[in-house]
């Protein structure tokens, strides 16, 4: 189904109006554009991180749905455990089915690390829920500390760049990759810079009869150390420069989802942000050149994969 | 039917037929979720079971799906328990109702398989109701008012049920089943005030509060567990009338006139039970309190049912480290408990069972013969003692 921007505007908000993001935040973009994106009613659970920080300080809410928030790590397994209930209170005839959506948000710290292992049971052990990594690429959420998806040479306040070390020392954790190998019925990795390839996931995700996954990429302006304003422009540049690429895997299918015209050198996205300032000083400069090597490693076999 | 302690405990579980069950084995625990999983698997429950990943991911499921509105049951032990303590907290003070059977166990270092209460007394102040079982048939019994407890509209709170790893656990007794009807109809429907599947008035559960409100939140859930021993109280009332076993707060035994008593969970309650009886053939003037609920702690009951005892010895199967003198937590409790009251009693504490050591009838007749002694010098010669400890 086509998704129409002037229907879609029509629709309820989800996430309301009076959260507490910061200005510039692309997570209330994400969520929005999913939540709008999905047709069936939803529940949706969310990891400790900015996305519950910001959307449930009592006695207030901003979720027009139902909302639960448990601990840090298990968003998944809290998800799974309300979605095990519905299922058999429906089968029991103790509610009427609903076709409700249950949405478990976490973000990459909750996802990569701290969460990894109660997601991959859920995965493992097939319960339908979408899961939403808001992959903003460190724990912003306790003051921007290095996580497994930070990228290398990005500077954190646990791997600070200094005199000597540039930053985090480390590629980031291949996770869209980790959670294909679970062979669950969708995987996709999307970015609010292309809102309709995101919105089209999500529904695709929502349709899949099991676990789904979508890692989207969300731009942290204070993390990032950028403008307020420009979180679309440098999450656009991070497609363009091969750094975050759109694909999706569904039922074991490869698919790439866009591909730029002109693959411009990581080094336009690099420069967008404070994080890696230091890495144009002379003595750090040969790990932009290593980024660059490992963004056109992956770019190349992610080409492979979508080619078969 | 000749049941195994933790057969008991999944057969109560059966006849709940709860909505939602996810667990995680652990030894001694296993023999409860196997068996559940075997209910499941020939269709003599409808429930739906979650073979989690780990206990953390047990009670984080139950969590989700008590939110959700329906029945939940999990079981633990030991280390199990241990890695559920973030949930614990959690489970408690969002007012999930949830059933948990916990076959004690001592914590690990070192690894150790066998019964003490390191387990569940180290969850103590995790705003769970605690009911500790002396037998299979209690452990069968609590369960199923464990149920009804979690669910009164005044409490809404999580209820573990104890019971002693292999001494219990996995030792053959006889036990009275009810009929399955009857099961049902004692625990009743679960209607849940609020859910997050009533997708046409949504609520958010798990907000996040800060010096505004928790503070104010802290003292609700306070609130609600200081209504639990009316409740508990009551159902064990009820049940007695519908099955024949009554139960209240602890089972005194031989109190009437004693002037020495003992106070022990669980199990080794049976052991001291027989000593007491064959002392008082020989006249010896002793009484046992076996504590049933542990959580919340029966302060002021205690005080009045020890008012006219001159000397108290409390057994603790587990060690409060760094405690005064390195006493258990029951002990702490039952003092501080006689102290605010200002009564005069004589106690003492006797440290025993740990990691599954035996306990003998002549630990507990050093015991009585220490009670005597106190009783008649008005003083306590050691605090903490130790029973079948190797010095």
């Amino acid at each position: 189904m086509v998704i129409k921007l002037k229907e879609q505007a029509a629709k309820p908000e989800r996430l309301a109006p009076g959260h507490r993001f910061c200005a510039g935040c692309a997570e209330p973009i994400i969520i929005r554009q999913i939540l709008n994106a999905i047709d069936e009613p939803v529940v949706v659970g969310a990891a400790t991180g900015c996305t519950e920080i910001a959307t449930s300080m009592y006695p207030y809410t901003a979720w027009n749905v139902p909302w639960i928030h448990n601990a840090f790590e298990n968003v998944s397994t809290t998800i799974a455990g309300a979605e095990a209930m519905y299922r058999v209170l429906v089968r029991r005839g103790k509610i009427p089915e609903r076709n409700i959506r249950f949405i478990a948000i976490g973000g990459d710290g909750a996802t990569y690390d701290i969460g990894l292992q109660w997601l991959s049971g859920a995965l493992e052990r097939g319960h339908r829920f979408i899961y939403i990594c808001l992959n903003n690429e460190a724990y912003m959420n306790t003051g921007i500390q290095r996580s497994s998806a930070t990228p290398m040479g990005a500077h954190t306040t646990t791997s600070p760049a200094g005199t000597v070390i540039p930053g985090k020392m480390q590629w980031r954790k291949p996770l869209t990759e980790i959670i294909t190998a679970h062979r669950i019925p969708y995987v996709a990795q999307a970015a609010p810079s292309h809102w309709r390839d995101l919105m089209e996931k999500a529904r695709k995700a929502a349709a899949a009869d099991g676990p789904s996954f979508i890692n989207v990429f969300s731009d942290c302006n204070r993390g990032w150390r950028h403008g307020t304003e420009t979180a679309i422009e440098v999450t656009r540049l991070a497609v363009e420069t091969c750094y975050w690429p759109l694909f999706e895997v569904e039922n074991g299918v490869w698919k790439l989802n866009y591909k730029p015209r002109e693959k411009k050198p990581v080094e336009e996205w690099l420069k967008t942000q404070g994080r890696f300032q230091h890495l144009f000083q002379p003595q750090f400069k040969h790990v932009i050149a290593e980024i660059q090597a490992r963004v056109d490693e992956e770019w190349e076999g992610l080409l492979k994969k979508c080619e078969a | 039917m000749a049941l195994e302690g933790a057969h008991a405990s999944a057969q109560a579980m059966r006849q709940i037929n709860p909505d939602v069950v996810a667990a995680y084995p652990i030894t001694p625990q296993t023999a409860v979720v196997q068996t559940f999983s075997q209910y499941v698997a020939d269709g003599e429950v409808d429930t739906e079971f979650i073979a989690v990943e780990s206990e953390h991911a047990a009670m984080s499921a139950c969590i989700g799906a008590a939110a959700a509105g329906g029945r939940v049951m999990t079981a633990t032990s030991a280390n199990g328990l241990a890695l559920m303590w973030e949930e614990l907290y959690i489970a408690a003070s969002l007012r999930l109702p949830i059933v948990m059977t916990v076959v004690n166990r001592a914590l690990s270092a070192p690894l150790n398989i066998h019964c003490d209460h390191s387990d569940s007394m180290g969850a103590r102040d995790a705003g769970w109701i605690q009911l500790y079982s002396e037998t299979g048939q209690e452990a069968y019994d609590n369960t199923i008012q464990a149920m009804r407890i979690a669910e009164h509209p005044d409490l809404l709170l999580p209820v573990m049920v104890m019971q002693d790893g292999f001494i219990t656990g996995h030792a053959v007794e006889l036990v009275e089943v009810a009929d399955d009807t009857a099961v049902r109809e004692f625990i009743g429907t679960y209607t849940p005030k609020y859910s997050l599947l009533d997708i046409d008035h949504p609520i958010t559960f798990g907000a996040w509060d800060l010096w505004d409100y928790y503070f104010e939140h802290k003292r609700q859930q306070t609130d609600a567990l200081s209504k639990a021993m009316k409740v508990i109280v009551d159902v064990g009332q009820e049940f007695g009338k519908t099955f024949g076993r009554t139960y209240g707060i602890f089972d005194p035994y031989a109190m009437d006139d004693a002037e020495l008593a003992i106070i022990v969970l669980s199990s080794t309650a049976g052991t001291a039970r027989t000593v007491v009886r064959e002392l008082r053939k020989k006249g010896l003037k002793i009484g046992l309190l076996k504590l049933r609920v542990f959580r919340p702690f029966p302060a002021q009951e205690l005080v009045a049912a020890l008012k006219d005892v001159k000397a108290v010895a409390v057994l603790d199967r587990s060690i409060s480290f760094g405690a005064m003198e390195g006493a258990g937590p029951v002990f702490l409790e039952v003092c501080a408990a006689l102290f605010a009251a200002g009564a005069a009693q004589k106690v003492v504490n006797y440290i025993y069972g740990l990691g599954g050591r035996d306990v003998l009838p002549e630990y507990i007749e050093r015991v009585a013969s220490d009670l005597r002694e106190i009783a008649e010098t008005g003083k306590v010669k050691t605090l903490v003692n130790y029973l079948g400890l190797r010095e």
